[in-house]
């Protein structure tokens, strides 16, 4: 079976400050409410592609605030389980943000503050794609390939392509399907990749280990 | 000869560069203007030298000048720079009217091209009026600000508001430093050049010359600051801590600072520390020239520990400097420390001299923590804070600026 090539694109991405912020929980959802769509996108996927120190505990910027300057464990591991991609829109993600922060000030006796300096900055973002000019037909080829995709390809073809793909899967997986049953070995194998907890250097590794398996061992 | 981007391919890898290449596509041939105060001293200075030939190399058409005045210019930007970083300097009306004339002076040589440049990037708040005397410009004008503004004096942020906020774009290094503007505000951190006189690798033999010729022995620990005399830095705040640590432990304390020539209070401010240290032959108060890059290099890789425990702090490039040679920081918990410094991982964020002292005690105790964060920090910096992330979100916002401001933009390549 025939399927067309896999083109290749790439992105980088650049903040964009909107001087809104939040010094406690309350505030945070006020804003919330209120802020831009592209802020949730900055603060769940963005990070990625930004600069961070350690292994990545917190899967957006919102568990990560909570956990080192509001010092609120709970309601850190709350928002860090929210997956964007389980849900259809962006706005259902802000809801899901709001309840759960909702239901943590119902129950708290007061609202911690954090110091002046230690406030939840909100961010937005803007991305630009570019197409590399690069495609391949044959998905062995890719095998050569993988190793050396920058990361911004890396994020395109595998974190935001769960935003435009029907079925919020990686763009390697649609393609191979394209194939028909021939390659379903390793679409299992790339989609049980978790593409969250880790950093997209880790995840190129993954990727290209998934392909490697695939067509190095049979 | 190699070119300079294949040579940072061999540090990032080519992949970095490829992306690089193609993000500069759409942009071959603009013309981009880079204007600040000083071509040595500062880490302004320094990222332009190579961030301009980078440019070019990638088929931009980018220059850099800078702008020129008399003593007293200065002065009045330099209490700018420490009213913006918080300090209540109020600026007298002369000095405010020399500034003025200062940047109408500059506007009027450089005029030519301050108006065809395409793009132009005003660092700092010196040149910050240059855009007020430019009415025929046909470019877009981008005011990058390298100084952390999260707490500015008022009365000297919002003279300086009436310029910026004509600006078409700025440019802040933290969120926590932009200042509420109509234009949009892009963040992007500064960064290293890992291939400079400063970050280069460097041989032992090398190392040990530098340590040698400034009577420092590596018999026992070396702590080091790098950075201008100047009170931000809290030079006296290091030589308490290092006094707390000298109780217990024998150590020796490097405190080297090169002058930028935009900088007039250093001078006092060295003789302040000078006489703060008495005759302590374990202290090293060195006063290098702005060029002495090497030198600086070899002080921070002798070093066990860097300091930088800085009260204000703009983003901090020594920290970095000092995490890409594999050592662990101690710094003060400002500004763009934050983003760097990270407790356990890359060093300690510190807020007194107290503070610094046990850490460093702590870490001098544990020589294997020491190795362990020194890698990391080194990973840290080479995902993070090279010159090549910096070029990539420079052209990513020019794309931006000329693509339209939508959140997404997507190129295609051009047909043949």
């Amino acid at each position: 079976m025939d399927n067309q090539a896999f083109k290749f694109q790439d992105c980088a991405l650049i903040a964009i400050a909107t001087g809104q912020k939040a010094q406690n929980l309350r505030e945070l959802r006020d804003q919330l409410k209120i802020i831009h769509p592209g802020c949730l996108f900055y603060h769940f996927w963005g990070g990625l592609l930004h600069s961070h120190f350690d292994d990545p505990e917190f899967q957006n910027d919102f568990a990560v605030w909570a956990s080192r300057n509001l010092h609120d464990s709970k309601i850190s591991e709350q928002l860090a389980l929210i997956d964007p991609n389980a849900y259809d829109d962006i706005e259902d993600v802000r809801r899901e943000l709001i309840e759960i922060i909702e239901e943590r000030l119902s129950e708290s006796e007061h609202v911690p503050w954090v110091k002046t300096g230690q406030e939840f900055h909100f961010i937005r973002s803007q991305i630009v794609v570019f197409d590399t000019g690069v495609g391949y037909q044959n998905p062995e080829d890719l095998l050569d390939v993988i190793p050396n995709m920058s990361l911004g390809s890396i994020f395109y073809h595998f974190i935001d392509a769960r935003r435009r793909t029907s079925g919020k899967k990686n763009d390697f997986s649609v393609w191979l399907k394209g194939f028909g049953d021939k390659y379903s070995g390793l679409i299992a194998s790339l989609d049980k990749i978790d593409p969250y907890f880790t950093s997209l250097n880790k995840l190129r590794q993954e990727i290209n280990f998934a392909f490697y398996n695939y067509f190095k061992r049979r | 000869m190699e070119s300079l981007l294949m040579q940072y391919a061999k540090i990032v890898g080519i992949e970095v560069i490829n992306h690089l290449r193609q993000l500069a596509n759409p942009l071959k041939g603009i013309k981009i203007l880079h204007i600040n105060s000083t071509k040595e001293g500062g880490g302004v200075a320094e990222i332009l030298n190579r961030l301009v030939p980078l440019k070019r190399e990638l088929g931009i058409d980018a220059e850099w000048e800078i702008i020129t005045g008399e003593k007293e210019f200065y002065q009045c930007t330099k209490k700018m720079h420490n009213s913006l970083q918080g300090d209540r300097d109020d600026i007298s009306s002369s000095l405010l009217d020399i500034y003025e004339k200062t940047n109408l002076q500059n506007y009027e040589r450089l005029r030519e091209k301050l108006e065809s440049a395409d793009i132009v990037f005003i660092h700092d708040p010196q040149p910050a009026a240059l855009l007020h005397f430019s009415k025929g410009r046909k470019g877009r004008w981008l005011w990058r600000c390298h100084i952390d503004v999260s707490h500015p004096y008022r009365p000297v942020w919002k003279y300086l508001r009436e310029y910026i906020k004509d600006y078409d774009a700025s440019i802040w290094s933290l969120s926590a430093f932009a200042q509420p503007l109509e234009h949009p505000m892009y963040l992007i951190p500064p960064s290293i050049d890992p291939l400079s006189e400063k970050n280069i690798e460097l041989p032992e033999k090398e190392i040990s010359g530098f340590l040698d010729k400034y009577g420092i022995s590596r018999d026992y620990p070396i702590l080091t600051q790098v950075s201008r005399y100047d009170r931000f830095k809290d030079p006296i705040g290091v030589i308490q801590s290092y006094r707390l640590v000298k109780d217990y432990v024998p150590v020796q304390l490097i405190l080297a600072g090169g002058g930028a020539t935009d900088d007039p209070e250093g001078e006092q401010v060295l003789k302040e520390v000078r006489s703060f240290a008495g005759n302590d032959p374990d202290i090293h108060i060195l006063e290098l020239p702005p060029d002495a890059h090497r030198e600086i290099n070899a002080l921070q890789r002798g070093s066990d520990i860097i300091l930088q425990k800085s009260l204000k702090e703009g983003f901090g490039l020594t920290v970095t400097e000092g995490l890409w040679k594999g050592k662990p920081v101690i710094g003060g918990d400002t500004g763009g420390i934050k983003l760097q410094v990270i407790d356990h991982f890359s060093g300690f964020r510190v807020n007194t001299p107290e503070g610094a002292a046990m850490r460093i005690r702590y870490l001098l105790k544990h020589p294997e923590i020491m190795t362990e964060m020194g890698k990391s920090a080194r990973q840290f910096v080479l995902d993070n804070y090279l010159i090549t992330r910096h070029l990539r979100e420079y052209l990513t916002l020019v794309v931006g600026l000329a693509f339209g401001s939508k959140e997404k933009i997507e190129l295609k390549l051009p047909r043949h």
